[in-house]
């Protein structure tokens, strides 16, 4: 620690230019803090950004859908009004399988599903979306903590038991009795069909470190719907120019609202004086004094990295250190000469959300691999190509296909230096099963492990929760208890980011949450 | 069979170097566990082995005592950030009575830190930490070790002990100053001394190769002879450490890593060792909670307590003065003190009763021939220690 502390020339920093590091900053400029945000990229996004990953190629970098973040946050900083334009919205879910015609799942009646199933689904989606519906309040504002007497955290106990006891008698026990339930035994008491059982316990495993049978997949599969619900009508989204298109929104609506934004900037060190942030030094060494610090990087880069254990109890490091945040899944860009022609998918749902999840038990053992070490030869995928809707990611008559896939462990054995080009390869070989002719197409390829996307997003484990999304690290104990509630046990710093309740995807609630807690907590002072 | 090959709760306690001495000399087979060994509770009378502690000088086998090396570029910082004081003024060649907490600043353990040189440190404690320890570490270049087995150590208590060790050959040992460490030769043997104890006498701690524990135990019998040395078990021990008003882990605190019911764990202020606790040399575990403790004041204290009468008060319920069915505490260490002539006791007293002067009463329980009788006696806080002879500061020490 310094000796001399540069003077507080601003309210607040936050650390890292993702979406929720915007976004924060976005409701404290629009509320009157003077506000910089500084991120080690050299552009802003983070993980939200497009890249060129072949020249004339380009791709969203992380997730490549927007069909999470709140309509309301979108419309209270004005995100179309700072260029957010949607390259196609409503797009469909689209189950590919070898020996069958795909299933369709959009927004209307499924197609391609016979028997009780069809009207089955449409019960099952209609409750869903109906707990979902439930749940959604609870990611707009800080949750309330145990053990305390204070009145907001009663209040905000009491509202949750109220939530669900409006769902009526009948939906209430069943919402208590599924939520802590595994997918896989959801799904078998609902439907016959593999297939459609496949795709909807996909939903349920994006992004995490579970199979279908795991326990805790419900939860993850309502928290998924819960913000889906609250997008607003656009239901699966494609910004215009990828994910960066909707980080460069939000910087707009930042820089509109009168914070500063310095890429290129990357944090060394949360400076700290009197057992109080103070502000950061960068790894330039410049000093930069603030009032507040709010991080947006994962808990563990922050708290043990950027702060330091030095300044932390040792039960305290010891929680966050244990803290689950190793990524399993991993993005594929491929650059391609030509169109690629799923099978039997109809013309007019080739740009739709593909997945290969034929069947739960196919994304079991997927996932099975993945607990020793290595990745299965059939894995699932997510797979769009976006340049269908938006052909200047591309070439002219080129394509560009973006996939996560499902489960890449972020270690290998042999490593993953020698494994990449296998590994791409078999990836590849998984699409030819879908798309025959494409591996010709093939012009580039990239692949994203979890590793990569720890090193390059900065995300330590490279998991795109910042950490588990399960029930010992969800809620009122997410990321650890001891820092719930956007704050840290050093005061003046918190947390913004997706390591934060309630977790990532492209949401921005951890965002906004944050910045109305730091301004309450202003106002209280 | 190997005792190595057997599970840990089936393998034997382990023998100290120095077990075959003390069961020679150990005339009423009293042994007890202490850490995994087995250790002498009592070798003739508690009596006879209290008087030489503060009369003569006693042996007392220290090697259970756990003990960790810390050592690597951040051992300072390290240990800044583990123990409540400011470790940076324990200079090498110089020991300190540390203390250290959870989160939530309740203690874990105390023990003692040696500098051994710069970067190089030994924590001795009285259970095993390493757990802790290595959790502590996390974002600290520091190497943590275990050396109790390697390590043989001996306390060597009262009056005449700094003689006993002249008469050895030990030339310079007047001059440890209290805290002080010395490097020494005993024959063929290297030997390294600190003037620490745990009796608040004249006292030195002998640390050694275990290879050389038994020459050197014979040593020291030895060079006794009229200055008298005895060893002495750990009850002895207990009467002295609370003349001295040392605390003892299991005693007068829980360790808060084991307590299992809520509110049971103890903080340093609580504990009478708020001198122990330095807020300003920066973060440590357990700073902010003990912050908060010292902002609110405290609730509850460990005192002295000197009773009316002679009767240990051991485990006795605490009433208030003017309200005796009002319980305000218990007593968590008594003893009858024979050289303070002297009913002590540490208690755990509730505010407002912890002030010193204030008076209590004490519900005795006393088993005369199978009968159990009560005795309320009257108790007041009085300032610890009980017993602090001039002699264990006075350098060089006199020549007794």
């Amino acid at each position: 620690m310094s000796a001399a502390t540069p003077a507080s020339r601003y309210d607040v920093l936050v650390i890292g230019a993702g979406h929720n590091g915007l976004v924060c900053a976005a409701y404290l400029a629009r509320a009157g803090r003077k506000v910089l945000v500084l991120e080690a990229a050299a552009g802003v996004g983070g993980a939200a950004a497009t890249h060129e990953f072949v020249p004339g190629f380009r791709v969203s970098s992380g997730a490549h859908l927007l069909h999470l973040m709140p309509e309301s946050l979108a419309r209270e900083l004005a995100l179309e009004r700072h260029g957010l334009e949607f390259a196609a919205t409503q797009l469909p879910t689209v189950a590919l399988f070898r020996e069958r015609a795909p299933l369709v799942l959009g927004p209307g009646a499924p197609s391609g599903l016979s028997g009780p199933d069809g009207a089955a689904y449409l019960e099952y989606r209609a409750m869903m979306a109906r707990f979902g519906a439930t749940l959604q309040p609870l990611f707009e504002r800080a949750p309330p903590r145990l053990g305390t007497s204070a009145l907001a955290d009663r209040m905000g106990l009491l509202r949750l038991g109220w939530q669900i006891r409006r769902l009526g008698r009948p939906r209430m026990r069943e919402l208590l009795r599924i939520g802590a339930m595994n997918v896989y035994d959801l799904l078998q008491e609902h439907f016959s069909d593999p297939g459609l059982q496949g795709a909807l316990a996909f939903d349920a495993v994006l992004g995490t470190n579970f199979g279908p049978r795991s326990p805790g997949t419900v939860l993850t599969l309502l928290c998924r719907l819960a913000a889906q619900g609250a997008s607003g009508a656009g239901g699966l989204m494609l910004p215009r120019g990828g994910l960066g298109a909707v980080s460069a929104a939000l910087a707009g609506a930042v820089t509109a609202a009168g914070a500063e934004i310095r890429t290129s900037a990357p944090v060394a060190r949360i400076l700290v004086q009197d057992d109080r942030a103070c502000g950061v030094c960068l790894r330039s060494g410049e000093q930069i004094g603030a009032r507040s610090v709010v991080s947006s990087a994962d808990p563990k880069s922050t708290l043990l990295g950027l702060l330091g254990a030095e300044h932390l109890d040792t039960g305290f490091v010891r929680r966050v250190h244990h803290l689950r945040s190793r990524g399993l899944s991993a993005k594929l860009h491929l650059a391609l000469k030509g169109l690629p022609q799923f099978r039997a998918v109809p013309a007019a749902q080739q740009g739709g959300r593909l997945l290969i999840a034929p069947s739960m038990d196919y994304l079991e053992r997927a996932f099975n691999s993945s607990k020793y070490g290595e990745y299965s030869a059939s894995p699932a995928m997510e797979i769009i190509v976006p340049s269908l809707h938006d052909p200047a990611l591309a070439p002219r008559g080129a394509q560009v296909l973006s996939a996560i896939v499902q489960y890449l462990p972020y270690q290998i054995g042999g490593g993953w230096d020698r494994g990449r080009q296998p590994c791409i390869e078999t990836l590849i070989a998984t699409l030819e099963d879908h798309a025959p002719g494409i591996s010709s197409l093939v012009a580039g390829a990239e692949l994203l492990t979890p590793q990569d996307i720890e090193q390059r997003f900065h995300i330590h484990g490279g998991h795109w929760h910042h950490g588990e999304l399960a029930f010992d690290q969800f809620f009122m104990v997410r990321p650890v208890p001891g820092a719930t509630q956007y704050s840290t046990p050093m005061a003046g710093l918190y947390l913004c980011g997706a390591g934060t309740h309630p977790g990532g995807g492209v949401m921005g609630y951890a965002g906004r949450n944050a910045a109305r807690r730091i301004l309450g907590l202003r106002r209280a002072a | 069979m190997n005792g190595n090959s057997l599970p840990f709760f089936q393998q034997p306690l382990l023998k100290t170097p120095f077990h075959e001495r003390a069961r020679a000399l150990c005339q009423v087979d009293s042994f007890v566990p202490w850490a995994g060994y087995t250790t002498v509770d009592v070798f003739t009378t508690v009596e006879q082995e209290y008087f030489a502690i503060r009369n003569s000088a006693t042996l007392y086998d220290l090697t259970p005592m756990v003990k960790y090396r810390i050592s690597g570029p951040d051992a300072l910082r390290y240990l800044n950030r583990l123990v409540t004081r400011d470790v940076a003024r324990i200079r090498p060649g110089r020991v300190g009575y540390c203390v250290w907490c959870n989160d939530s600043g309740h203690l874990i353990d105390d023990g003692t830190i040696f500098c051994l040189a710069e970067g190089e440190y030994r924590l001795c404690t009285a259970e095993r930490q390493l757990d802790w320890l290595l959790d502590s570490a996390l974002g600290f270049v520091v190497q943590i070790e275990e050396v109790t087995e390697h390590i043989a150590a001996l306390a060597l208590q009262g009056p005449t002990s700094c003689a006993v060790l002249k008469r050895l050959g030990l030339s310079g040992i007047e001059r440890l100053k209290p805290f002080d460490i010395g490097h020494f030769q005993s024959g063929a043997d290297a030997l390294m001394i600190s003037r620490t104890g745990f009796t608040g006498d004249l006292g030195y701690e002998l640390w050694m190769d275990p290879a050389a524990a038994e020459t050197l135990w014979d040593a020291l019998m030895a060079a006794g002879g009229t200055r008298g040395v005895r060893p002495i078990g750990s009850q002895a021990l207990n009467m002295a450490r609370i003349e001295a008003g040392f605390l003892l882990p299991k005693l007068d605190f829980v360790s808060a890593e084991r307590t299992l019911r809520t509110g049971r764990d103890r903080s340093p202020l609580e504990l009478g060792l708020a001198w122990l606790v330095d807020f300003g040399k920066g973060h440590f575990t357990g700073r902010r909670s003990l912050l908060q403790e010292q902002q609110r004041g405290a609730t509850r204290q460990l005192v002295g307590l000197d009773i009316e009468g002679n009767k240990p008060a051991h485990h006795a319920l605490l009433y208030a003065e003017h309200a005796r069915d009002h319980e305000v505490g218990s007593v968590m260490s008594a003893t009858w003190s024979p050289t303070c002539k002297r009913n002590i006791a540490l208690a755990m007293l509730a505010a407002p009763h912890f002030r010193t002067g204030s008076t209590v009463w004490a519900d005795i329980y006393l088993n005369r021939e199978l009968v159990w009788e009560r005795r309320i006696a009257r108790a007041v806080v009085v300032e610890r220690p009980f017993y602090a002879p001039e002699r264990r500061r006075v350098t060089p020490p006199a020549d007794f």
